[in-house]
């Protein structure tokens, strides 16, 4: 099976490659993005004419539901969406139900994948048994079972010394812990940042030193411990600093944030419109505006969707009792290029963001047009307009800020180790 | 952040949920239908068939024993006829959600909801999603707002100092529990009182207090110079077991209001409660009862405040024959997964 996609123009930002040509691909491989290999012979060519070829994107916190969670939506729903919005790996956050923390589960998601034909989807383990943060899980058992990293997605690690041990733990077993920075008590059941807004609508806030707090001090245990960390979601202007710091001074941790955090601010919230409760929750412009120069100069390397489908009773109620969380695979291309019309940050750093460098942090042969690399490649038009409506949209979660609005961009072709898992 | 689903087509209230984004005339249209009203209740029949044959539905998700009494009072003496539902201790403990009790109510054909629930944003929730004939007053919800509340004190506070321009309040005590104290601080600004100042210790005042128009005090003794009203905040027992307070007495010997004290203040000053008091906690006995309490003067005006407003709300919501079913058809096409939670959720101006 051999497939050539001509004319477009190629960004590869790990191969440092930004020019018009041809991608040429055999038995789910990329082959070439240089010269044509003696011999080819495509059975289909895609024409890229005025479009983008670049590898296929890699999310880092997504929530696909199914099992126990299978009304919110599933699998074969969820993965269309993602075909759809060019992604071509993610990583499952472990508070499935029911969760990651046995093979068992990491097998049922695997065979999942493989039913909805999406295989490339990663577990990450539960850090401590049914994430109770108690137990240390047994991670080297999911590792070994394929999960790519350990965390505890949004709950809480009881104490510093479980956190310890299960740093040193993952770090004996060379296991990449996530980690979502949140102090349980001082984020108090909020549901919005901890500002203006929130004090105007008497609403359950946190304050950005919950986030910072937890933060500092997995940062004081990721030195002590050597285990090697990725900060996921970060929200505020103090935690990129922080990051920032902790990079200068040597230590070997990475950070990502949420899309919608680059572009939404508690502002932007109309009253009491549960769309935008989420977790983290949107905080000031300033925080968005020191994100996005995070992104620019690399303190954060990757940007996520952080996708949680919902479904509508779970966002039909007053705003504190609904259910976080964005629908924002279908979202993430948009926006990230919206990051680009608006000079945050450069294009090739936008891919970068969702390619090359989510594919660092797991350390995986992917995020490149590398010859010899899974031939995982998105290919998008960055001047479509598309609107955000039930037509258009895949996920069987609707709940999105974006519903009704015109998003520019939007890929025509996904492939997933070669094969066509999109196509518009 | 325009919150135009209060008003109708015609800018006229429709829902009274909050006291934010409210224009100064409509204040003052409130406090002059009020008005209008006051006198009634010395009257032998203290009814106007303002509202005969509308149904109204007191629904209580918290408890409550002023507000819903004064909203009952204000529907009768309207000729409304009224339910008094207490879902405190009825369907939602069953596991009906929200969405379901209101549904029902709506399809006895009611005209008119008074919410009070613990959770903020309830009532705009429920605004949002009942039929169009329905009126929502909003009679506390969680932190967010008691625009009721609020507005009986303004009419209180005018019919003793009538120029709102030259008043100085304080509004002492668990600011950042308060509805009460959000909806009174917002009515106060949009009349043009000259200053608004808070005074409570940092744990019971909520982040950015001052974006909502007031100055900050964490000292009652020099909170209350110039102040012409004084209102206290009812202080819930149980912020003292959550770290917020250390003591009772160490609150009343800071934040407690005794005679001694409201010299401080005016010596014309009102003092203000919105009750139920707690004796010895944040008010003196003696200032309660004392000369310059309005206390109970707060509470008859309630019901002349709470008429004025169901009036107003009733006027605005122009009855419709017939389009009850057709909104239930349309509701129930909408609910379908895909096209559904947007329209659902309410495209923002929904009058």
């Amino acid at each position: 099976m051999m497939l050539r996609i001509d004319h477009g123009r190629i960004i590869d930002p790990a191969n440092d490659i930004d020019r018009v040509g041809s991608v040429y691909i055999a038995d789910g491989k990329i082959v070439s993005v240089t010269d044509e290999p003696a011999g080819f012979k495509p059975d289909t060519v895609i024409d890229a004419s005025r479009q983008i070829v670049c590898p296929g994107f890699i999310d880092l916190s997504t929530r696909l539901r199914d099992m126990g969670h299978s009304r919110k939506a599933t699998f074969k729903s969820e993965v269309i969406a993602a075909a759809a919005a060019g992604v071509t790996t993610l990583c499952l956050q472990p508070d499935t139900a029911p969760v990651i923390d046995t093979t068992a589960v990491v097998e049922l998601i695997k065979e999942l994948a493989e039913k909805a034909d999406y295989p490339q989807i990663y577990a990450v383990g539960g850090l401590t048994q049914k994430l109770e943060g108690t137990e240390l899980s047994s991670m080297l058992s999911l590792k070994q079972a394929g999960c790519i990293a350990v965390g505890n997605a949004n709950q809480p690690v009881k104490n510093l010394l479980i956190l310890r041990r299960a740093m040193e733990y993952a770090a004996s077993h060379d296991l990449l812990m996530m980690f979502r920075p949140n102090d349980f008590w001082l984020s108090n059941n909020g549901c919005a940042h901890e500002g203006a807004v929130a004090t105007r609508y008497g609403l359950p806030s946190t304050p950005e030193a919950a986030e910072t707090i937890a933060l500092a001090q997995c940062l004081e245990l990721a030195e002590l411990t050597g285990c090697r960390v990725h900060f996921g979601q970060l929200s505020c202007k103090r935690s990129v600093i922080k990051i920032h710091q902790a990079k200068k001074y040597g230590l070997k941790v990475s950070a990502d944030v949420a899309i919608h955090q680059l572009h939404l601010t508690e502002n932007d919230m109309t009253p009491f419109d549960s769309a935008y409760h989420v977790l983290p929750p949107l905080r000031t412009e300033a925080d968005k505006q020191y994100l996005r120069k995070g992104l620019a100069g690399s303190t954060l390397n990757s940007i996520c969707s952080d996708h949680q489908p919902h479904d509508l009773d779970a966002k039909l109620g007053a705003f504190p009792e609904t259910e976080p969380g964005m629908s924002s695979l279908e979202t993430l291309l948009p926006l990230m290029l919206k990051l680009v019309t608006q000079h945050a940050i450069t294009l090739e750093q936008g891919i970068a963001c969702l390619s090359a460098n989510p594919a660092r942090v797991l350390r995986i042969e992917s995020g490149a047009l590398t010859p010899g690399f899974a031939a995982d490649v998105c290919i998008f038009d960055p001047e479509l307009d598309w609107q955000v409506n039930s037509e258009n949209w895949k996920s069987q979660g609707v709940n999105t800020p974006f519903w009704g609005q015109t998003l520019k961009g939007r890929v025509t072709h996904t492939l997933q180790a070669g094969k066509i898992i999109h196509r518009l | 952040m325009t919150d135009n689903l209060q008003l109708n087509a015609e800018g006229k209230l429709k829902h009274f949920l909050t006291i934010e984004g409210l224009s100064k005339s409509l204040l003052t249209e409130i406090l002059d239908t009020a008005e209008s009203f006051a006198g009634m209740s010395e009257h032998q029949v203290k009814k106007v068939p303002l509202l005969r044959g509308k149904t109204i539905v007191n629904l209580f998700f918290e408890n409550s024993t002023r507000t819903r009494t004064t909203f009952e009072l204000a529907a009768t003496r309207l000729s409304a006829d009224v339910i008094n539902m207490n879902i405190a201790t009825s369907a939602t403990s069953k596991g009906e959600s929200l969405l379901d009790t209101i549904r029902n109510l709506e399809a006895m054909f009611v005209d008119m909801f008074v919410v009070r629930h613990a959770i903020s944003g309830a009532a705009h929730f429920i605004a949002q999603q009942t039929a169009p004939h329905i009126s929502v007053i909003n009679a506390g919800d969680g932190q967010h707002a008691h625009p009721t509340q609020a507005m009986l004190d303004m009419f209180t506070i005018r019919q003793l100092k009538p120029d709102f321009s030259s008043l100085r309040v304080a509004i002492i005590g668990d600011i950042l529990h308060s509805r009460v104290a959000r909806s009174e601080i917002q009515a106060l600004n949009t009349l043009g009182a000259a200053e608004v100042r808070v005074i409570a210790p940092k744990t019971l005042l909520p982040a950015h207090v001052e974006s909502l128009g007031v100055s900050v005090s964490h000292n009652l003794t020099e909170g209350l110079k110039d102040i012409d009203v004084v209102m206290m905040l009812r202080l819930q027992k149980e912020r003292m077991s959550s770290a917020l307070l250390p003591s009772e007495s160490e609150y009343f010997k800071c934040f407690g209001l005794t005679e001694e004290k409201l010299k401080i203040a005016k010596p014309d000053a009102i003092v203000m409660h919105p009750g139920p008091i707690n004796r010895g906690v944040e008010i003196d006995s003696k200032v309660a009862d004392g000369p310059q309490s309005v206390i109970l003067k707060q509470v008859s005006n309630g019901i002349a405040v709470r008429m004025a407003v169901m009036a107003m709300a009733m006027q605005a919501t122009a009855p419709a024959p017939g389009r009850f079913a057709a909104v239930h058809a349309d509701r129930h096409a909408d609910s379908l997964p895909a096209s559904g939670i947007h329209t659902i959720l309410g495209d923002k101006g929904v009058a």
